[in-house]
């Protein structure tokens, strides 16, 4: 167990290492000039060797990535060439935002996922099972952010149910917060519940079909308690596997969803930097979310081994 | 004297009723065989979609802007700027399958040889390992983001984007059929026999895992055909005026309240093509099942 963790916290370490030389190198590789591209409005050859000297242009590539990552590990992105506002306050108000849309997708994604899941496998053949299937299929297929036009269109700007844009800060309100979150949770939520659902049918099915489940019914077991006992435990598994390896896709979908809904979350703020060219930002949002990606998918090993015994024993995920 | 033929004998004709047998199970799940007929009919229409479109995609008509779907002359209607939705259609649709194409061929180039690797040789394991949390840490939008921020907006762009983030799954799947191929007989025959390390992956693992590759080409592309579309809703992908699905939604968008149909058209195609192929990727996975028809 102890030499598992080591190891994972070692790859871990590496790969951090090796994205922030990725994005380091990254910056570098922008055609042309780095500080014409950081200088924004204010070309002047004293503006220029100002932020050549500020970010370092004019030392050694090893010693600009040093600093680079003193920087970082300040919480020192930059500002913003457009606005002049530190990139990580920009964070600051940014982030809470889109942690609170994904928690909430995953936890709708996985009452749903599971639910569905659980019966699929034991309704066999029932319409149940084709409904679920069928369900888990198009919310695979359909666009997140087609389906969220469709749901401004026809749940918003139509019937005024839901607001079709804007945020209120949890603290503010935790009701309309909820109102302007609730849509958009559902829409990032639709396909980590198509996939969490097809992970939980198809674990129960294996499961169901196991010696220990066999053991648990010819022991008397009501039927009722194999399922939830042997279930909850399985489709635990299952969703935490499911939103470690999604969690890139469900990041990318939050960026989408926000900018549809105009929340003003990471995601947003990723865009419109993209489009105004704002090089701080967009390093240091491509630097976070790598670093969120490692960091995360460490401690879902760790909850993964917490959960599930074989690990331990082996070192090695079943 | 050599003993080469032992395992050609023993792949070949085992491949072959094997291939009839996936076949007879395909052609008897109806889900399959619709799936196919729509792939093969979009794949028809979007390839002469530059012949079979009834207007040029850029031909703006300002007398007939915003015209329903019905209207004579334009069957699913207009958009914004009086061009015909259809042909749009026709040739956005091509678009999705070409970037789709590309992207899933992308990350079968450099995933196939890498996972090979990654199964075969256990000193490249460790290192191709790293290699694929490197890529898994920069989700594919923010991967297109950044190239966007690098190389500008295009096709191209969404194309490597979206191949670069499938090239972890490929890699997954082709490296755990590696060890488990490397561990049967007929490999070990051929080390025996002293076959090289190369002669071993190309003639006997790679043929045989083409199953697995194979489905996980079917279902790389639907999550490429969102991705591309995605991309260019945001502006990332293909540039306006070229016609993409996903930039005439992000049109459709300013225009919704008025032109609903536009907004709707255009994702009903997307997800029509994510569909048939998710549905065909599932039945060639069960069909390729050995356990048989656990559905």
């Amino acid at each position: 167990m102890a030499r598992y963790l080591i190891t994972r916290a070692w790859q871990s370490a590496l790969t951090l290492l090796l994205s922030t030389i990725v994005v380091f190198l990254g910056v570098r590789a922008l055609p042309g000039d780095p500080a014409l591209a950081l200088a924004g409005e204010d070309r002047s050859p004293e503006a220029l060797e100002a932020i050549r000297h500020h970010y370092g242009l004019d030392q050694p590539l090893p010693l600009q990535f040093a600093q680079y990552v003193g920087r970082a590990a300040q919480g020192d992105f930059g500002e913003s060439i457009r606005t002049g506002i530190p990139v990580s306050s920009m964070l600051t108000t940014a982030l809470p935002v889109t942690v609170e849309l994904a928690v909430l997708a995953i936890l709708l994604a996985a009452a749903l996922g599971v639910g569905a899941g659980v019966l699929a496998a034991v309704r066999r053949g029932h319409p149940a099972e084709w409904l679920a299937n069928g369900l888990a299929l198009v919310g695979l297929s359909v666009p997140h952010f087609w389906l969220a036009l469709l749901a401004i269109l026809y749940l918003s700007v139509a019937t005024g149910l839901f607001p079709a844009s804007g945020f209120v800060p949890l603290l503010d309100n935790p009701v309309d917060n909820l109102h302007h979150l609730i849509l958009p949770a559902v829409i990032l939520g639709t396909g980590l519940a198509a996939i969490i659902m097809r992970q939980t049918r198809s674990a129960m099915l294996d499961s169901l079909s196991s010696d220990y489940v066999r053991t648990a019914k010819a022991k008397g077991l009501r039927p009722r308690a194999v399922i939830t006992h042997h279930a909850l435990r399985n489709s635990l598994i299952v969703v935490v596997t499911i939103v470690g390896l999604q969690l890139g896709g469900l990041i990318s979908g939050a960026v989408v969803t926000e900018q549809i809904f105009g929340l003003p979350g990471f995601g947003k703020m990723t865009i419109d930097a993209v489009f105004q060219r704002d090089y701080p930002v967009i390093q240091a949002v491509v630097l976070l979310t790598a670093a969120a990606y490692i960091v995360i998918n460490f401690l879902v090993d760790l909850l993964y081994s917490v959960i599930d015994p074989r690990i331990r024993v082996t070192g090695d995920p079943a | 004297m050599t003993v080469l033929t032992v395992p050609t004998v023993d792949a070949a004709p085992a491949g072959l009723t094997r291939r009839t047998r996936v076949l007879r199970r395909l052609r008897r799940n109806p889900l399959a065989v619709v799936s196919f007929v729509v792939l093969a009919l979009a794949t028809i229409i979007a390839v002469l979609s530059p012949w079979l479109a009834p207007y040029a995609v850029e031909q703006t008509d300002f007398g007939h802007t915003f015209a329903a779907p019905g209207t004579p002359g334009h069957v699913l209607g207009t958009d914004d700027l009086g061009r015909d939705v259809l042909s749009r259609i026709m040739l956005g649709a091509r678009a999705s399958l070409q970037v789709a194409i590309l992207a899933v061929a992308t990350s079968l180039v450099i995933g196939v040889p890498l996972g090979l690797a990654a199964g075969y040789f256990r000193a490249w394991d460790a290192v191709i390992s790293r290699f694929t949390d490197l890529l898994l840490a920069f989700p594919f939008l923010i991967m297109a983001v950044g190239l966007a921020a690098i190389r500008g907006a295009s096709l191209t762009n969404a194309a490597v984007a979206v191949g670069i983030a499938q090239i972890p799954g490929v890699i997954r799947v082709v490296r755990s059929d590696t060890l488990r191929l490397k561990s049967l007989d007929f490999v070990a025959a051929a080390v025996v026999d002293g076959a090289s390390d190369l002669w071993v992956l190309a003639r006997h693992i790679l043929p045989n895992a083409t199953s697995v590759i194979l489905v996980q080409a079917t279902v790389a592309i639907p999550v490429a055909i969102l991705g591309e579309a995605v991309l260019s809703f945001l502006g990332l992908g293909i540039q306006p005026p070229a016609p993409s699905l996903g930039t005439m939604l992000a049109t459709a968008q300013q225009f919704a309240a008025r032109a609903p149909w536009a907004a709707v058209l255009p994702g009903v195609v997307i997800m029509g093509l994510a569909l048939a192929f998710n549905v065909f990727g599932d039945a060639l996975r069960d069909a390729l099942d050995p356990k048989g028809d656990r559905r």
